[in-house]
């Protein structure tokens, strides 16, 4: 048997990272949650017990399952001002929530990552167009800019996931056209232009590669945040309007019952700060998993 | 930051506020719906009458001609009337903001007094309990949706416990006379304690709520500036001279760990004013982000629009001075 046998097979730094994760326990116990969420979310109209927009007066603001005042056995966590259960609520909610922050992280993933390589690499008059639209945009509070789209387009699904993006894209652009700034340096890309590789080569199979584990680490930061803009948006009834359930306007209408029914209100407002926090304990494991001078450092 | 990057940011700065006037100009322009329409929504008018008023707004102009009418007038702070109160957006923009600004003023108060503290404590006490549940704490507040934070403290605080009140700035019926429109200051100048205790006492759940989950932030800041400033050898030395602990903490190291915390406040002053909006909702608070989000529902679009660039500008304007700031704390840094 000769050495080379013997050696064990080369671990890709993938692989490392993934190892590095799994090994770290409050992620893998944040990305379950996330993962359960997405789940319901995804199965919300199989799992959920009621319909989530079934109102009837008679069951209004009845008690969760535990308390004493509980009249409707079959909705263990209550009702709302209308009679609606508000477990299947919470469930359409995380759909809401879980779908909204996809689409906007997705797409400003895209625009965010071929602005910053078209900026990082090709320098020049692109480079100073996208980085005076990133200064500029940067320019606006994230909320006040999100208010003030919504505000002109008017509240719904497809308002708020455009609203967010044209302000979330410049987070993935400034990191991406950062590492593409370095990357250009690198005797790789200095190889792919002396054999003749045209621009869009480089960029998308030579630097592209290089950059994606930093846009997935910028991507989970970043959603949660968006989760957190959606429900505020829709907390001031600029989001998703009635009578789809999100947990921002949940919160919302539970306002004027505090006293009275404090889960109306608690409740969805728990399950954001539930989710966020898994997702940015999530993010923070995958940073420190596929960030490999952390690692270098320790 | 060197001094050629100062001269830089100074040099972006028109650049990035020209930006930011095409954007809110844009945003008003491209709206759908016809403004004069909005305007006159509930009364009879001729075709010919709305053709005289959209002459009158200049809406008849070439695109790029009502943007510079509009940047003219912007920076005299002409931005037309308030549909909704029938005077100069300008007049109710002064009248709302002192509010808003009281209550920025007094969450970031609230963020430093917490976030100090607690940063050189967890930054002394490195890898200790305190330090583990300060970290814990600041991901609790940069994930804790802030509009649901203030429900729960009015929950606690003023509908149980009512030490609080629900909200407003100031109880039912009570006059103070508007000098300045910052309440707390006018209490004083009336010579109203009483006055100023309640105007305090509804400031406080607010300025809360804003500036916590602030403090998260700010505290981790302190605590990893602190932490690299203990490792200096100026730190190192200071001790081997024989000085006591609390003298190289507060004396020596405190004054250079705070300069990053001093550029992150200043940033921070700026966001809490945005988040402001979200609060003042919650609370009823009459400040301008009430005033914002009450104009989106009645299409009052002038009002929204020179409040979104009035933000925005001192935004900009915040984040320039925390670069200049760090400048000239930054002994490294010679301007």
């Amino acid at each position: 048997m000769t050495a080379t046998t013997l050696e064990a097979p080369p671990i890709s730094p993938t692989g490392l990272a993934l190892r590095r994760l799994l090994a770290n326990r409050t992620a893998v116990l944040a990305c379950a949650v996330v993962l359960i969420v997405a789940l319901l979310a995804i199965f919300a109209p199989f799992v959920a017990p009621h319909d989530p927009a079934d109102a009837d007066l008679f069951r209004r603001l009845c008690a969760p399952a535990w308390a004493d005042e509980n009249t409707e056995p079959g909705y263990w966590l209550g009702c709302d001002s209308l009679g609606r259960d508000m477990l299947s609520r919470l469930i359409h909610g995380a759909r809401v929530s879980l779908s909204v922050a996809a689409m906007v992280v997705g797409i400003a993933a895209v625009i965010g990552t071929m602005a910053g390589l078209a900026a990082g690499y090709l320098r020049g008059w692109t480079d100073t167009l996208v980085s005076r639209l990133v200064d500029t945009l940067l320019g606006f509070p994230y909320i006040v800019f999100a208010i003030g789209l919504m505000a002109m387009m008017g509240p719904g699904l497809h308002n708020i996931v455009m609203a967010l993006v044209v302000k979330e894209w410049v987070f993935t652009c400034r990191v991406v056209r950062g590492e593409t700034l370095a990357a250009r340096e690198q005797d790789y890309v200095e190889a792919a232009r002396a054999l003749g590789c045209s621009p869009t080569h480089i960029m998308l199979r030579e630097i592209l590669p290089n950059v994606l584990s930093p846009v997935l680490v910028v991507a989970t930061f970043r959603m949660a945040y968006v989760i957190i803009m959606e429900a505020s948006l829709s907390f001031l009834g600029l989001g998703v309007q009635p009578p789809t359930a999100s947990w921002g306007s949940m919160v919302a209408d539970g306002r004027d019952f505090l006293v009275d029914a404090w889960w109306v209100s608690t409740l969805p407002g728990m399950c954001i700060l539930v989710l966020v926090l898994a997702i940015n304990l999530a993010s923070q494991g995958l940073r420190d998993a596929f960030d490999p001078r952390l690692h270098q450092s320790s | 930051m060197s001094p050629s990057r100062v001269l830089e940011r100074l040099l972006q700065l028109p650049v990035v506020l020209l930006g930011v006037s095409l954007i809110v100009f844009l945003m008003m322009t491209l709206t759908p719906g016809d403004p004069v329409e909005i305007m006159l929504a509930d009364q009879r008018v001729t075709e010919e009458q709305v053709a005289i008023m959209r002459r009158d707004l200049g809406l008849d102009r070439p695109l790029v001609e009502r943007y510079f009418v509009f940047l003219r007038n912007a920076v005299t702070g002409d931005f037309g009337l308030s549909f909704f109160h029938r005077r100069p957006v300008l007049d109710v923009i002064a009248e709302r903001l002192p509010a808003t600004i009281e209550l920025t003023v007094f969450a970031l108060l609230i963020a430093v007094v917490v976030a100090v503290p607690l940063g050189i404590a967890a930054a002394v006490a490195r890898n200790s309990w305190l330090d583990r549940v300060l970290s814990a704490a600041s991901l609790f507040g940069v994930s804790l949706p802030g509009f649901w934070f203030g429900i729960l403290l009015i929950m606690l605080f003023a509908v149980q416990l009512g030490w609080f009140p629900v909200g407003g700035r100031i109880p039912f019926g009570w006059e103070v006379p508007r000098l300045t429109g910052f309440l707390l200051l006018d209490t004083v100048l009336a010579g109203r304690p009483d006055a100023f205790l309640r105007t305090l006492s509804h400031l406080v759940l607010p300025a809360i709520t804003l500036g916590l989950p602030a403090s998260a932030l700010l505290a981790r800041v302190i605590r990893g500036s602190m932490v690299e400033v203990l490792n200096t050898d100026y730190i190192l030395f200071a001790e081997a001279k024989g000085l006591t602990r609390r003298r190289v903490l507060f004396l020596h190291a405190l004054k250079n760990a705070l300069i990053p915390a001093v550029t992150v406040l200043a940033i921070e002053a700026g966001g809490l004013l945005g988040g402001s909006m979200i609060v003042e909702t919650v609370f009823g608070w009459p400040g301008l982000g009430r005033v914002v989000v009450e104009s989106i529902f009645a299409r009052n679009y002038p009002l929204v629009q020179a409040a979104v660039l009035l933000y925005a500008v001192i935004y900009v304007g915040m984040n320039f001075f925390a670069d200049l700031l760090y400048a000239s704390l930054n002994p490294k840094v010679r301007l």
